[in-house]
This record gives C-alpha cells, sequence and structure tokens, in this order.
C-alpha cells in the first residue's frame, strides 16, 4: 500500500505494452507473464496486453488442466478488469492461422492487424516480452 | 508444519497458509483465525465467503485495492472501504483474510 | 517407428522436420503444445491431413483438454491417454523425440 501511494506521489505514468507470445501450460511463459502483469497493476501505469502467435491460446475458452496436473489459470484474465487493466490486443493474423475467432477467447479483447498492433507497440514506453 | 482438528491433519506452510486449497473448512477457518488472533463475527465471514468466491472464480487472491472496490461493488460502499477491512483484519485484509479464507497470499501484495 | 513432437508449430519446425523426414508407415504422437497441429481450422491442418496418408497421427488428449481444444480435433487423429501413450511406446521399438 505504501508503495502504491509513493507511485502517485511520483506521478510519473509510462506506457507499458507486455506482449505474451507463448501457449498457456507447455511452458511456464503465459503464467509468469500473467503474474507480472497483476503486479504491475499496483503501479498505476497505463498497461495493456498482446496477444499474438501462440500467446492467442492463453485466452481460449474452456481450458481444463486437470488431467495434466498444473493450475488453470486461465479464468484469471477475467480478473484483469478488477485490476483496472482493460487493454487487451490480440493479433488478427494469429487467431486466424490457428482457426480461432474473437468468439473462442474468454474475455473482450479488440482485435488488430500485425501493422496496427506494430504501431501500437511502437507508441509504448517500455515493451516486456513473454 | 501442520495443525490437526477432529483427527484431520491440515498441512500449513512455513508462514501458515493452508497448502491444499481444498482442505479448507470452516474448522479450519475458526482455527486459522484463532492463530490470527481474530475474532470471527459474521463481518469476518462475509468478507472470507467473498474472498473464496473470488478465489473460485478467478482462481487468484485479490491485491488490497481490488478487494476494496469488488467488495464495494457487491456489499456497499460502507464496506468497500480500507478502514472497515482492517478493522476487521488488523494486519491486513488480504493477507490476513486470504490466511483465514484458506487462499494462498495474494500476488502483488506488498 | 514412434516419433514424438512436443513443440508447437506456430513457433517451431519440428512438425516440419519430422513431417519431411520421417519414413511412411510409422506414427506421430503430438504432445504438450504440439497437440495445437491436430486442430480444424488451424494452418498445420493440411500438413497433418497430408502425413496422415502414410502415417498413423496421435494426440495426447489430456494435453488437447488443457488447452480449451479437444473439441476440434481433425477426423482421423486417434486420442490417447497417458496410458496409451505408453502403450504406443512399448509397442514401437524405435522412437525419436523432436525436441
Amino acid at each position: 500500500m505504501m508503495d502504491e501511494m509513493d507511485m502517485e506521489e511520483g506521478g510519473v505514468v509510462k506506457k507499458f505494452m507486455f506482449v505474451n507470445r507463448k501457449a498457456p501450460h507447455g511452458t511456464i511463459y503465459a503464467l509468469e507473464g500473467l503474474e507480472v502483469v497483476l503486479i504491475s497493476a499496483a503501479f498505476d501505469q497505463d498497461v495493456s496486453l498482446a496477444f499474438c502467435d501462440d500467446g492467442v491460446y492463453e485466452l481460449k475458452k474452456g481450458q481444463d488442466t486437470k488431467g495434466i496436473g498444473v493450475k488453470n489459470f486461465s479464468p484469471t484474465y477475467r480478473a484483469l478488469e478488477g485490476y483496472d487493466i482493460e487493454k487487451l490486443y490480440v493479433e488478427k493474423e494469429s487467431l486466424e492461422a490457428r482457426g480461432l475467432t474473437e468468439d473462442d477467447l474468454l474475455v473482450d479483447v479488440q482485435v488488430l492487424s500485425s501493422a496496427e498492433l506494430g504501431a501500437l507497440m511502437d507508441e509504448q514506453d517500455v515493451v516486456i516480452s513473454f | 508444519m501442520s495443525f490437526e482438528i477432529n483427527g484431520k491433519t491440515y498441512e500449513t506452510d512455513e508462514e501458515g497458509y493452508l497448502v491444499n486449497l481444498s482442505d479448507w473448512n470452516e474448522d479450519a477457518a475458526k482455527h486459522l483465525a484463532v492463530e490470527e488472533k481474530v475474532e470471527l463475527t459474521d463481518q469476518h465471514w462475509e468478507v472470507i465467503n467473498f474472498l473464496r468466491e473470488y478465489y473460485n472464480d478467478y482462481q487468484i487472491a485479490p491485491a488490497v485495492r481490488v478487494l476494496t472496490k469488488a467488495i464495494g461493488k457487491k456489499l456497499g460502499p460502507e464496506k468497500g472501504n480500507s478502514k472497515y477491512l482492517y478493522e476487521l483484519f488488523p494486519y491486513g485484509p488480504a493477507k490476513q483474510a486470504c490466511k483465514i479464507a484458506g487462499l494462498p497470499k495474494p500476488t502483488g501484495c506488498i | 517407428m514412434l516419433h514424438i513432437i512436443n513443440k508447437s508449430p506456430f513457433e517451431n519446425s519440428t512438425l516440419d522436420s519430422c513431417l519431411r523426414i520421417a519414413k511412411s508407415g510409422g506414427a506421430v504422437l503430438l504432445i504438450e503444445d504440439a497437440v495445437f497441429a491436430a486442430t480444424k481450422g488451424s494452418a498445420a491442418e493440411s500438413k497433418i491431413k497430408q502425413a496422415m496418408a502414410g502415417m498413423k497421427v496421435y494426440a495426447l488428449q489430456p494435453d488437447l483438454a488443457a488447452r480449451g481444444v479437444a473439441d476440434r480435433v481433425i477426423d482421423g487423429v486417434t486420442l490417447v491417454d497417458y496410458a496409451g501413450f505408453v502403450d504406443l511406446v512399448a509397442e514401437n521399438p524405435k522412437l525419436q523425440s523432436w525436441l
């Protein structure tokens, strides 16, 4: 709580984009990325999330991990709104290559073309990749 | 580390959080509350049950700021503020209430 | 011979390498992130269909379920559980893991 207040007094708000490019359960990247995003919410920065390549699978509806004995963290993406993280972008080309549409995703997102996502990435102060 | 109630053993980590979320029940909550020196009232249970529901929905324990806001939305503004929650759980609503509710330590809790 | 692939076809070329090199008559088992190759409508679908002309293709069901894609498996791909995985390894005297 103290740290949050200190940050506010500092008043520096930067644009952070977290780029998610890995499928959820085969490696630890997706979960680690999500935890960093949740922690970043405590610092009142301008945070956005981009999902491209296999990262789009992180948002796939209907994940059931009981059979592989790992935590199903996909419901946590729905908690992001409560953390005031509302800018979620998904690359259209990555969705299409995987036979997915916006309806397959478990949160509301903005679907962007590769070029649009690239342009948005270019506007950031900090880009962090998972 | 562990504790035992009515012949059932509850495993805890070095900070006293339940290791297995599925172990949690009201007996365990009452024991954890005693350890935390919190006397459970209906107001405490309201927050504990809210936290368990939140965890069930989102698979994380919320940060204090998020908890406060969400409680305000669900139970009214007179309860959705740090003062109210700290009165119930003096050592921090996220840490202390989460422990009693059998949840893991909140992510991003400083 | 059994070929096991565990990498997503979209970020790694192990599926291409395997299908190019593996001799027909063998079997391919898709596990972990490789199970995305077994899903309908994906860019890998045609490769899998082509492979199925000469090889038997399997996918590990718990990995499909974990990723929310168990309901969109390409027709002709055989699903196996962990016991089936062990059977495949036991049945095939030779095994190549495409790491």
